[in-house]
Formats: C-alpha cells, sequence, structure tokens
C-alpha cells in the first residue's frame, strides 16, 4: 500500500466506521476492513475502478464526491477520508463541511506545492512546475488547487475546524516507501497528511 | 425484459433442470390480495439449481421480469435449442455461482407459464378465469413467493436478486420481508414507473383490448388476440432497446432486399425483427397475463406503499445489504431513479453499493453477457455470504 495510505491507516481507530472519498480500486478500504476490522465505504467516480472494488467485496458508490456526502446521516462515519484529492475539489470549504456533517473527524491528504522542487522550477525556468506528484502541465491538469502545507492549515483555521495531527512525507505518488519530514515540512515535504476535526 | 434474447449452448451450464410446482391457499384458506379479493388455491411454478446446504443459508431467490418465467437456467432435456432466461448468470462458476449458492427461480402469481394467473382454471366455474382473475400486485407477488420459501424451508435468504419488474420485487422482499433478506441486488430497476414507463404499458395494453379476438378476455376456448399481443410485444421490445442500439443493430438497413417494396411489407430490418419478436411471444405467452403483470408493476409505488410518499421513509423499514446497478442507455427505469433509491438508502445509513454500467442495449442491458455485471454480481455476493457466515 501506499507510504500515504499507511499513515492514514495508522491513524485509525480499530472498528471504526470508515468513508473514503475517490477511494480508487479500494486498497486502503481493503486494508482497514481485514486489518483494522473497520466497516467502510467507498466513493468514487470511474466505473472500472467502481467494478473492482465491489468485486474485491468493498462496498462502493459510484458517484461524485461533492454530491454523494450531502445524503448521509450526521455523524454516520467516524472518519471521512479524502485522499489526494483535495486539490482537484471545485468548492473545498464546502467538502470538508460536509466531511465533518456526516463524519466525527476527517482525514486530508495533498501534495505539497511549496516543495522545494516545485519552487526551484518555478524560479529558475519560469515555466509552471512539472513534478512527479504533479505531472501535469497547466492546461491539462485535473489539479485546479495549488495547496501549501501551510495553506492548509490557514485554511482549516478559516473555516472555523481544527487540525488534530499533522504530518509531512517525503514519498512518491505510488511509492510504498517515504520518510516522515520533520524540519521544514512546506520546504521539504511532497506531501501533507492531516486529521481534522471539531474538538482538539 | 426481453428473456431469451440470445443464449447460445454454453459448456458451462447447471445442466439439466426440472419445473416443479407448489400449490397452497387451498380455499377455504385462500390467499388475500392487496386489494382483499380472496384467490385459491395459488399454484407457483419453481425451478431450483445448486444445493442448499446444512444451515439452509445459501439460498438466493431470482425474481423474473415480466416476460420471464421460473426457468432462470439450465435445460429441461437434452435437446432443447435454449437454456433458462438467465443462463448466462446463473451456473457452475458464474456470477450467481450454482456451486456455492442454491437458486431458486419461481413464476409469478398473474403469470402463464405455470403458476395461477388468468388462463388457469377458476375452480368455481371450471372455466379459465380471464378478466374474473383478482388483479394482483407486486406485493401479492411477494407474498405467494414467501409462501414457497416457507414450503421450502428457508427462513433466510441470502440474497434476492432480479432485473426490471423482478427488481421491484426486490424491492417489495426487503420491505415486507425485511428480517429475512441479507442481502438485495435490484437491476435496472425503479421503485415506481414513470410517466412514460405507465404511457408504453398502456398503449401495448389498449393494443391487446383493441383485438376483436380479444373478447373482453375470454378467447381460451377460440382464437386468442395474437396480433394485439404481438403488437404489445413489439411496443416493449422499443421501450427494452435504445436510439444506440438501434442504430447499431439495424440503422435504415433493409431485410433481404436492395429496395424498397412500395407497399407496407417489412421493407426495413427494424420492422422485420419487430414482427419476428411478436409473432415468437404469442406463441408463449397469454395476452391476459401481460395486461395483468404490466398493471401490476404500474401500480407498484414503494414510497406510498411503505413509505407514505417518502422514499426515505420507505427504505427505512429495511435492512439489507444493496447492490443496485443501472445501466446507461436504460430509458425505461434510468439511472437517475436508481440513484434516488439509492440516496434513499444512504440517508437511512444502510450498506449500499452502486454502478452505473455504461452499455448501449438500453434496459434489456441486464440480460446480456456483461463481465462487468458479473464481476459485480459475483464479489458482491461472495462478501454477503462470507459476512454472513461470521
Amino acid at each position: 500500500m501506499r507510504f500515504d495510505l499507511q499513515i492514514i491507516a495508522s491513524w485509525i481507530e480499530p472498528g471504526s466506521r470508515v468513508l473514503d472519498l475517490g477511494c480508487g480500486e479500494g486498497d486502503l478500504l481493503k486494508f482497514l476492513i481485514h486489518q483494522k476490522g473497520a466497516t467502510g465505504t467507498g466513493i468514487e467516480h470511474n466505473e472500472s475502478k467502481v467494478t473492482q472494488c465491489i468485486e474485491k467485496g468493498l462496498s462502493v458508490l459510484q458517484g461524485d464526491i461533492n454530491e454523494e456526502v450531502l445524503d448521509y446521516p450526521e455523524n454516520n462515519f467516524d472518519y471521512v477520508i479524502l485522499s489526494q484529492t483535495l486539490q482537484q475539489v471545485y468548492e473545498p470549504d464546502t467538502l470538508i463541511r460536509a466531511m465533518l456533517r456526516i463524519g466525527k473527524k476527517g482525514i486530508v491528504s495533498f501534495p505539497n506545492f511549496s516543495h522545494w522542487g516545485c519552487r526551484l522550477q518555478l524560479l529558475l525556468s519560469g515555466y509552471a512546475p512539472v513534478t512527479k506528484q504533479l505531472p501535469y502541465a497547466w492546461y491539462n491538469t485535473p489539479n485546479i488547487r495549488v495547496i501549501t502545507i501551510k495553506d492548509f492549515r490557514k485554511f482549516i483555521r478559516d473555516v472555523g475546524f481544527n487540525i488534530l495531527k499533522g504530518v509531512a512525507i517525503n514519498t512518491h505518488s505510488e511509492n510504498r516507501y517515504g520518510n516522515i519530514i520533520a524540519v521544514l515540512p512546506n520546504l521539504r515535504a511532497t506531501y501533507g497528511i492531516f486529521l481534522i476535526g471539531n474538538g482538539t | 425484459m426481453s428473456e431469451y434474447i440470445e443464449h447460445d449452448k454454453d459448456a458451462n451450464s447447471v445442466g439439466i433442470v426440472e419445473k416443479k410446482s407448489y400449490t397452497f391457499a387451498e380455499p377455504p384458506m385462500e390467499m388475500v390480495l392487496e386489494s382483499g379479493a380472496k384467490l385459491g388455491p395459488v399454484t407457483l411454478a419453481y425451478e431450483t439449481c445448486g444445493t442448499l446446504n446444512a444451515s439452509r443459508s445459501n439460498a438466493i431467490l431470482v425474481l423474473h421480469a415480466l416476460s420471464g418465467d421460473s426457468h432462470v437456467a439450465g435445460y429441461y432435456k437434452a435437446e432443447d435449442d435454449k437454456p433458462g432466461w438467465w443462463d448466462n448468470m446463473v451456473g457452475p462458476g458464474k456470477g450467481i455461482d450454482t456451486n456455492k449458492y442454491f437458486v431458486v427461480c419461481s413464476n409469478v402469481i398473474g403469470g402463464c407459464m405455470g403458476s395461477t394467473g388468468p388462463c388457469t382454471i377458476n375452480p368455481k366455474t371450471v372455466l379459465p378465469y380471464g378478466l374474473d382473475f383478482p388483479v394482483v400486485t407486486i406485493g401479492d407477488m411477494v407474498d405467494a413467493q414467501k409462501a414457497l420459501m416457507d414450503h421450502l424451508g428457508i427462513k433466510k435468504l441470502l440474497a434476492v436478486v432480479g432485473g426490471s419488474i423482478g427488481g421491484m420485487q426486490v424491492l417489495e422482499w426487503c420491505t415486507r420481508y425485511p428480517q429475512m433478506v441479507t442481502a438485495a441486488i435490484p437491476l435496472a430497476s425503479t421503485t415506481r414507473h414513470s410517466a412514460l414507463t405507465i404511457a408504453f404499458n398502456e398503449v401495448a395494453r389498449q393494443a391487446i383490448m383493441a383485438d376483436p379476438k380479444w373478447n373482453n378476455g375470454e378467447y381460451y376456448f377460440g382464437p386468442k388476440p395474437d396480433l394485439g399481443l404481438a403488437v404489445a410485444r413489439m411496443i416493449g421490445h422499443i421501450t427494452y432497446l435504445s436510439d444506440e442500439s438501434m442504430r447499431h443493430k439495424f440503422g435504415r438497413r433493409l431485410q433481404d432486399k436492395s429496395d424498397f417494396s412500395f407497399n407496407f411489407d417489412a421493407d426495413f430490418q427494424v420492422e422485420s425483427y419487430l414482427r419476428y419478436q411478436g409473432k415468437k411471444f404469442v406463441e408463449r405467452f397469454d395476452a391476459n397475463s401481460f395486461l395483468y403483470l404490466t398493471k401490476a408493476a404500474d401500480y407498484y409505488d414503494l414510497e406510498i406503499q411503505h413509505g407514505n410518499g417518502s422514499e426515505v421513509h420507505a427504505f427505512s423499514k429495511t435492512n439489507a445489504k444493496f447492490l443496485v446497478v443501472s445501466f446507461t442507455s436504460d430509458w425505461l427505469y434510468p439511472t437517475y431513479q436508481s440513484r434516488s433509491m439509492v440516496k434513499a438508502m444512504k440517508k437511512n445509513g444502510l450498506d449500499v453499493s452502486f454502478c452505473e454500467i455504461e452499455a448501449k442495449w438500453g434496459h434489456d442491458a441486464f440480460l446480456l453477457s456483461n463481465e462487468r455485471l458479473f464481476a459485480l454480481i459475483r464479489g458482491f455476493l461472495e462478501r454477503v455470504y462470507r459476512e454472513s457466515q461470521k
């Protein structure tokens, strides 16, 4: 399993009820169900990925995450996970509020746009950065939101929630290995992962 | 809904199956229908494949659509040209794996394939019921199936599965007997017909009733309203396809000719196809059954019957795990109807999976061989079976 997903999994209490937004092929959900005794549901847009998930025995809905989050009762889940998708969301504040309405806690991960690699590319070449984490050109990228770790911390304060836990990591997008960055994370980390909620 | 579409002989088959029947509700213990009318005795034709396990926990009830019957899979005899209507899904190693599950499929009441319907003999008059047959509902069909399950000693169904009107019975099972249903798969279905669907059914019914040979439903000793029933079936076939599938299948191609005949013969392939389907249908289906079954489907309204007008409230009575599947080009039971039931299930915190399969074959897609549909059903059933054994 991807390194960032391993960290997310380590934060989830055994036996939790989990919703994974943009669950892809269901690797995280499957791990949580089998290793953590969680009950989980996923939402995924892509028909082929939805089929793969259901074929694996996961409970998954095909649909748009922004709409599908609206239909659940309040606090239906212990955790609502948004992994590497925030940068593609049109209304991040609406989605985060919906996540923390239907779930007690949220877990959000995203590629850090202020990694030194991005900064250097922009500074030296003058072109919009293209990296392993953000491999698209400006005109074909699904990543419509440019987020940094600092931005995210401020954003969560602005929308009125709290960061309960946060970690910055250095890993490549599909990699199983990586390391946690403690010093200068906004400069050195490729991804940020945060546990958010109403409490402290 | 056009069962028996294109099934070839398949090496991987359940093999020879036998049509059985079960009769209950003998007078004076008649079955009380939703309308208040009494019906009895009631016979259900049914077939089974696979083996019921010792704990009786692997039973799956398959519910057929308008023109289907109990013959879900396999052959009655080795020389049969065609297997049952869902032979591509039900069999050893298939989506509904008969090596693992015990599959039951019964013909609905009101039907004409061995179950009590308008063409059976009314014990009071010793004549076929005809229009004296009471109007039955989807709920009545399910109640009759419940009696069959009791007879077979099945207290809990691992799953109820069905498409179209069969999907309505699935939903009805989940609300009427929630404690008996572990999991449910409504395919290409709805909680209530749209005006469009009712309209097509009404035109089909009118075609039958306008045929003078229909004779108010009393035709069992004379010529049958074959023309009316054939037209009804032609209308049905149009609704089971889609613009895209008809373009693909027929286009404007002519049938066995290179130019127009300049008369009213079947020039176009699509005309010839519809005529053929209509003609074939009258050989095996009863016109009155067509009236009764389409009416039952049109009357069906899960929201009104189980939720005081609220779909969310209706699903609060269920506790099955759901797999809902729709097809992109299905205009008879469009995806928005499936999404709406999924939404109501979610609002109740139910375990629901949903997939809209990209398919150009219209409503018929649920009956056609489709690897994606097999994978969905196989994976879902494996999970619910595993979870039910815990």
